[in-house]
């Protein structure tokens, strides 16, 4: 099964009820199974243009790049799969031209914005993210997040200072401890994970996971996996009657198939007329 | 604005503390950010720490203890209205930035990163060392605008039953598809009564915000409690329900009392309680 066969892929942003701006940006490419969700930040409308310039310059590079390589294939230097290294390199080229963009023009003076990216091969999915906008997975009845903020909150969740159920109440969610653009370098995480037919992708900016608890996400999602683009606007309309006092971004992958790379002389002449088949 | 103590004895208020360092010493002796000349009192009794918005208080091994709202804690994260009882004396912590403790993260998200902020210290220990604090972008200016938004329901799970003052009726959100029907409100329960098919008489309470009904692979709609009142949506099958003998499309329709749905060849009825 090719790629955009095994996925079914759903985006939608909303600006919330309270903001008139929408600062997310969302882009996904079905046939290169690659999906990007950023939440900008910064004043009059520098969030958007540093969320904007991330999510085209991980499409562009990234769709470009794949027209004629595998994302599974490896690096000869680090012996890491292609797919990671396009992700985080694209990160990082994103992050200059926020930063330059920043530097040159006073309005854009610090800007900067999230990013979670998912990049789907040969039945894996490498995910990199800074910030807080998360990637979470629903797999059989096992609802949960596979990205972990990069947020004053969770770290004092991870050094013992607030419980997880005080966290709810904390009034520092709006905290992040890394973004994309404010500094020369940004530090990226990158994981790949195993994929199996059946799974069920969000990724989602903090617009959804600040108003709508995990537990009905997860309960919404399983209820509804069967048309997403319902189970889209459901978590949407739940988080705008929550208040929606933020942006609300997301995008749904649910995996339908296999989606192995394919090995040999097969690969080498999609590799030779790549540029007509992805 | 800073989050306070107000130092009371005997429903007397004696002073206040604005929470305005990371860490603010309680005890009996001078050195103490709040003196309490009481023998009841521990030379060092507790502290408060405070991170950004957050506050934590903390017994410092005290001989007689500390009891935050009856109870007593080694430590605690403050809510707003936490009463601090050290003896005979009670501390109230305030902190109503916003208005409600769950109005905090209407605030724009902000980075932490590069040099310098009174935090900084606290971090450290339990952090990284790239979080100190340079705000790159504050917008707190619309903070009163932000409690229109609050439903009730939103407010019931973080305030004790007892003190919620009837916030003033919420201003719902515009309803995405217009409906001409009145809005039902949503403090009475929907209820679903099946008529047909081996369940019929059997009735289905929507207590939940999402209820789905059906045959999953052969006909499935989801029922949605909303602030406006239920809904009812296709979400998979061949064909769609019908709701008094009109096909639903792909957007969610507003049921009022006594519409009757038909989906997967059973009849059902659903009313208000």
């Amino acid at each position: 099964m090719n790629i955009s066969q095994a996925l079914e892929i759903v985006s939608s942003s909303h600006p919330g009820m309270v903001r008139s701006h929408n600062e997310d940006s969302v882009v996904y490419d079905a046939s290169c199974g690659l999906v990007v969700l950023a939440d900008g930040m910064g004043g009059y409308n520098a969030g958007e243009v540093a969320s904007g310039i991330t999510a085209s310059v991980m499409f562009t590079e990234i769709t470009d790049v794949l027209r004629h390589k595998s994302a599974a294939e490896k690096n000869e230097n680090s012996g890491e799969d292609l797919g990671v290294v396009l992700l985080r390199d694209n990160v990082q080229k994103a992050n200059d031209s926020i930063f330059y963009a920043a530097q040159s023009q006073p309005q854009y003076a610090g800007m900067g914005t999230t990013v979670v990216a998912g990049l789907f091969y040969d039945n894996h999915l490498a995910v990199a993210h800074v910030g807080d906008s998360r990637m979470y997975r629903l797999r059989g009845e096992v609802f949960e997040p596979i990205t972990r903020d990069h947020s004053l909150l969770q770290e004092q969740i991870d050094g013992g200072v607030i419980s997880e159920k005080d966290a709810r109440f904390s009034r520092n969610k709006n905290l992040v401890t890394r973004a994309v653009g404010i500094d020369l370098v940004v530090k990226i995480e990158v994981h790949v994970h195993h994929v199996q037919v059946g799974d069920l992708y969000l990724l989602c900016s903090d617009g959804l996971n600040d108003m709508v608890e995990d537990e009905d996400i997860g309960s919404t999602l399983t209820m509804l996996k069967s048309n997403l683009p319902l189970a889209a606007s459901q978590l949407i309309q739940m988080a705008n009657d929550n208040g929606g006092r933020d942006n609300v971004s997301l995008i749904l992958v649910k995996v339908n198939g296999e989606f192995a790379a394919s090995n040999g002389w097969l690969a080498r002449v999609k590799a030779l007329f790549g540029s007509w088949i992805c | 604005m800073a989050a306070k103590l107000i130092l009371s004895m005997s429903g007397v208020v004696l002073q206040e503390y604005p929470l305005n360092k990371e860490r603010m010493t309680i005890g009996r002796k001078d050195h103490n950010d709040i003196v309490i000349d009481n023998l009841a009192v521990s030379g060092e009794h507790a502290a408060v720490v405070t991170v950004h918005n957050d506050s934590f208080m903390e017994d410092l091994e005290s001989t007689n203890g500390v009891a935050v709202n009856g109870s007593a804690i080694k430590k605690h994260f403050l809510h707003n209205n936490d009463l601090i009882e050290i003896g005979k004396y009670k501390l109230k912590y305030i902190n109503d930035q916003a208005g409600a403790s769950t109005a905090e993260d209407f605030e724009k998200t902000m980075v932490l990163s590069a040099p310098i902020h009174t935090s900084a210290n606290h971090l450290a220990k339990n952090a990284t060392g790239e979080a100190t604090g340079r705000f790159k972008s504050v917008a707190a200016a619309q903070s009163s605008r932000i409690e229109k938004t609050i439903t009730p329901q939103q407010i019931k799970p973080t305030v004790p039953a007892q003190s919620v003052k009837a916030p003033t009726p919420p201003q719902m959100p515009p309803p995405a598809p217009p409906q001409p029907t009145p809005p039902v409100s949503h403090q009475t329960g929907g209820v679903i009564q099946v008529l047909t098919g081996p369940n019929a008489g059997k009735e289905l309470e929507l207590v939940k915000n999402l209820t789905t009904l059906g045959k999953p692979g052969l006909q499935v709609a989801v029922l949605t409690k909303r602030p406006l009142g239920y809904f009812i949506t296709y979400v998979e099958g061949a064909t769609y329900p019908t709701v008094n003998g009109r096909l639903l499309d792909d957007q969610p329709h507003l049921l009022v009392e006594n519409d009757i749905i038909e989906l997967a060849g059973i009849k059902m009825e659903f009313y208000l309680k």
